[in-house]
């Protein structure tokens, strides 16, 4: 089936320093594709605490959907957003700009396909020539590259307050390509844009007739999503999430193996190995939510059926039978910090893998990621809320992963504590050690 | 059964999924909403084009499967609304096993307020009896009883009284997860809930203190006491909502679709004149062609104007409105800006 049928859904986020403009950009994008209806307008005009004066509308109301935002005039937690153009259905995750929110930018990265960036042009310095970047510019985007979105756009936005000057557009453009090389992020985009005043938001602006890109809006329209599958077939990773059973009077009992097929393709008749255990059994049935079906792909959920009777638990992976790979009991990954308590390397956390939960303690802190110079500080013996590092980890069990460039459903991972319950960290697989 | 205990909760363990005495989806699936083959015919083709839906569906299944297997004792919201209409519709869809008729391994939970449009209440019963799903009802009416819900007035809405009934009927029943059919495009402080939601001891929401939700894996633990709101339908939006009750041919209760009904206008709303929204002084009802875009408590819940008798119809007229589904049709969103988040905070859906 042709990608672009495939995938009826964009999911984006926005990401940028604190008062850069992102909720107003997202208000624009909502507005302009008419996807705000006039009973909001209505409330967001009567609204106590609109930033904008007399009719001016004030868009970021509409992202803000909490009393306490509203009030402080910042956003502090993630907003979705839903809006569709002829051409797709699109999912924003408004993500905040404030350092102590920096966990809900990676929960909204962590399911996008493209990230915009939003740069203000007017809080940088332009004397030297290229300016340098704000922090959380380079925080943002050193976690955009960690969490492998795959596009970047960058939003240069106020460009009426710099009365839409080209050269300091270039000059940004030329700060942010040297920040994306040495991130490894790979497809990045430049827009020129007024959130305020809509230019080059939905269409070209007029202002910039320097400018001869599309829209952001187009940009978001055109990225390829579902990136072509590699030539050769990838291998199958079925993590069992639930064991169903039905039991009735007759020979006729049913036993299946619910679960999402996170890589490759699964069909009747399939030899396949079940782990950790190195378990081999055969495909007997493949049923989908419309019935019994021949096959399934990477993205069905679907149910398994076996043709022999083995020991299968929720968090084993089904491979294909000759696939190579072993279980993993040591990993190496980045691990992003999320909990204001720090890192304690003596406890035990509960890892969250696919389907699995295992206990895992994390073994070393090999190095500290500095987003201020993007230099690593291997003196580091810890963790504490926001930092970025690279971890290794080993585990009660072994479970059946792939490095998270290869594949993000098997490569990534959380960190639960035990106490607290809270979620601590988010974990991405570089290798098993 | 799995041997020794997991980190978390019952993980491991196999669902038994009882058959069920006949009933099977398509008793669901009619077709006396839908009108003519070629209305038919029509809707086939545009849900050809409407990929999204497959996508939205399989990350819909996928959560509540993950409910089943995470939480001890979960249940499923079902009000005969149509977003709960979709959401039992995914949950048995979930748990189909081929052609094998299967039971739903949770009950489905009504709060009945008691203030009903009677179409629904009679959905709901045919519905259940046609899923052969087990209904455990709590009653607004038995808080007032035991005087946990005071109202003010007799007549005064009872939909904020849901929420203190809601928390009884988890307590009574130790449910730890309830998935509900809340969408985040619906309104502002939906839109920042996460999927997997906790409530504490009291069945409060604190939307500071929300765990962080990454990829699809979630974190259902609990301390005592505490319990799981799950949306899995978080990310459809009521456009997505029609387009598949069109294309999966879901049956509705009646007052969904274009009808007479005796309204008066009040402010912006057409508020339909019932035993307990009677006309007021100075006021002249009217008859006029409706439908309801929500439904719920009948003492706060207005329909719009509208002529689409049939689901297709609806996803034209949804595409082009002007006015936003809660924004047109509840009076009790309207009171103050943060009208929901208050609600929500003190354990509301």
């Amino acid at each position: 089936m042709n990608e672009s049928v495939r995938h009826g859904v964009l999911r984006f986020i926005t990401a940028g320093s604190v008062d850069d403009g992102k909720s107003t950009l997202i208000g624009r994008l909502l507005y302009d594709s008419k996807a705000v209806l006039s009973d909001q307008l209505q409330a967001i005009a009567n609204a106590k605490h609109k930033r904008t004066g007399g009719e001016d509308i004030d868009f970021s109301l509409l992202t803000d959907g909490l009393e306490a935002e509203r009030e402080q005039g910042i956003t502090i937690d993630v907003a979705y957003r839903y809006f569709s153009t002829a051409r797709r259905k699109f999912i924003i995750a408004d993500t905040p700009g404030h350092e102590q929110y920096t966990r809900n930018m990676v929960t909204g990265a962590s399911t996008a396909h493209a990230a915009v960036v939003l740069v203000d042009a007017t809080r940088l310095d332009f004397s030297a020539g290229v300016p340098e970047l704000l922090p959380q510019t380079k925080r943002h985007s050193a976690i955009l590259a960690l969490l492998g979105i795959r596009h970047v756009i960058v939003a240069v936005n106020k460009m009426d307050l710099i009365g839409y000057e080209e050269a300091a557009f270039a000059a940004i453009r030329t700060a942010y390509t040297g920040l994306a090389g040495r991130l490894g992020l790979a497809d990045v985009r430049y827009v020129p844009v007024s959130a305020l005043r809509g230019d080059n938001i939905v269409a070209a602006s007029a202002a910039t007739p320097w400018y001869g890109g599309p829209s952001l809006l187009e940009v978001l329209e055109d990225l390829p999503i579902g990136e072509a599958v590699a030539s050769a077939p990838e291998a199958l990773r079925f993590p069992v999430q639930l064991v169903v059973r039905q039991d009735t009077a007759s020979a006729d009992d049913f036993r299946g193996y619910m679960g999402r097929v996170e890589a490759g393709t699964v069909g009747a008749g399939q030899a396949i190995r079940i782990e950790p255990g190195a378990r081999t059994a055969t495909v007997a049935q493949v049923i989908t939510p419309a019935g019994v079906s021949g096959s399934a792909t990477a993205g069905q959920v679907v149910t398994l059926r076996l043709d022999e009777d083995v020991d299968v638990s929720r968090g084993d992976t089904f491979v294909a039978a000759a696939d190579p790979i072993v279980p993993a009991r040591k990993l190496r990954a980045e691990l992003c910090w999320l909990a204001p308590e720090a890192l304690n390397p003596a406890r035990k956390y509960t890892l969250k893998h696919t389907t699995a939960s295992v206990f895992a303690k994390v073994t070393a802190v090999e190095r500290v990621l500095d987003v201020h110079t993007l230099s690593h500080d291997s003196g580091r013996q810890t963790l504490a809320t926001n930092d970025i590092g690279s971890v290794e980890l080993t585990l009660q069990k072994p479970i059946v992963c792939d490095p998270y460039a290869a594949n993000s459903a098997t490569g990534a991972f959380i960190l639960v504590d035990d106490a607290t319950h809270l979620t601590v960290a988010a974990g991405m697989i570089r290798a098993a050690a | 059964m799995r041997l020794g205990p997991a980190p978390g909760g019952p993980r491991g363990r196999a669902v038994r999924l009882l058959p069920t005495a006949g009933a099977n989806l398509s008793k669901l699936c009619g077709n006396q909403t839908m009108g003519s083959m070629k209305e038919l015919r029509d809707i086939q083709a545009s849900a050809h084009t409407h990929a999204h839906l497959d996508d939205l569906e399989a990350e819909s299944i996928y959560i509540i499967r993950e409910v089943v297997a995470e939480c001890r004792r979960p249940a499923l919201l079902f009000s005969g609304g149509k977003d709960s209409v979709v959401l039992l519709h995914l949950a048995r869809k979930a748990f189909r096993l081929g052609d094998r008729p299967s039971e739903l391994p949770f009950p489905l939970v009504h709060i009945d307020t008691g203030h009903n449009f009677p179409e629904v209440i009679a959905f709901r019963d045919t519905t259940v009896a046609a899923t052969g799903a087990r209904l455990v009802v709590g009653h607004v009416e038995d808080s007032i009883r035991r005087g946990t819900v005071r109202l003010r007035r007799d007549d005064d809405s009872r939909n904020a009284a849901q929420a203190v009934t809601l928390l009884e009927t988890i307590a009574e029943h130790e449910f730890d997860a309830m998935l509900g059919g809340a969408r985040r495009d619906e309104e502002k402080a939906r839109a920042k809930e996460r999927i997997f939601s906790v409530r504490d001891e009291f069945g409060q929401w604190d939307p500071k203190a929300q765990r962080p939700e990454l990829w699809t894996l979630y974190n259902t633990r609990l301390a005592p006491g505490e319990h799981l709101r799950v949306f899995p339908i978080s990310n459809w939006t009521e456009l997505d909502i029609w387009q598949y009750i069109a294309r999966e041919r879901l049956v509705l209760p009646s007052i969904y679709y274009a009808h007479e009904r005796e309204i008066v206008r009040r402010r912006r709303l057409l508020v339909p004149v019932t035993p307990l929204t009677p006309v007021r002084d100075g006021e002249k009802s009217e008859i006029v062609s409706v439908r309801f875009r929500t439904v719920g408590d009948i003492s706060c819940t207005c329909p719009v104007a509208s002529t689409a008798a049939t689901a297709h119809e609806i996803i034209e007229e949804t595409a082009v409105t002007e006015i936003t589904e809660r924004g047109a049709t509840r009076m009790d969103d309207q009171t103050s800006e943060s009208a929901m988040e208050r609600r929500k905070k003190e354990g509301y859906f």
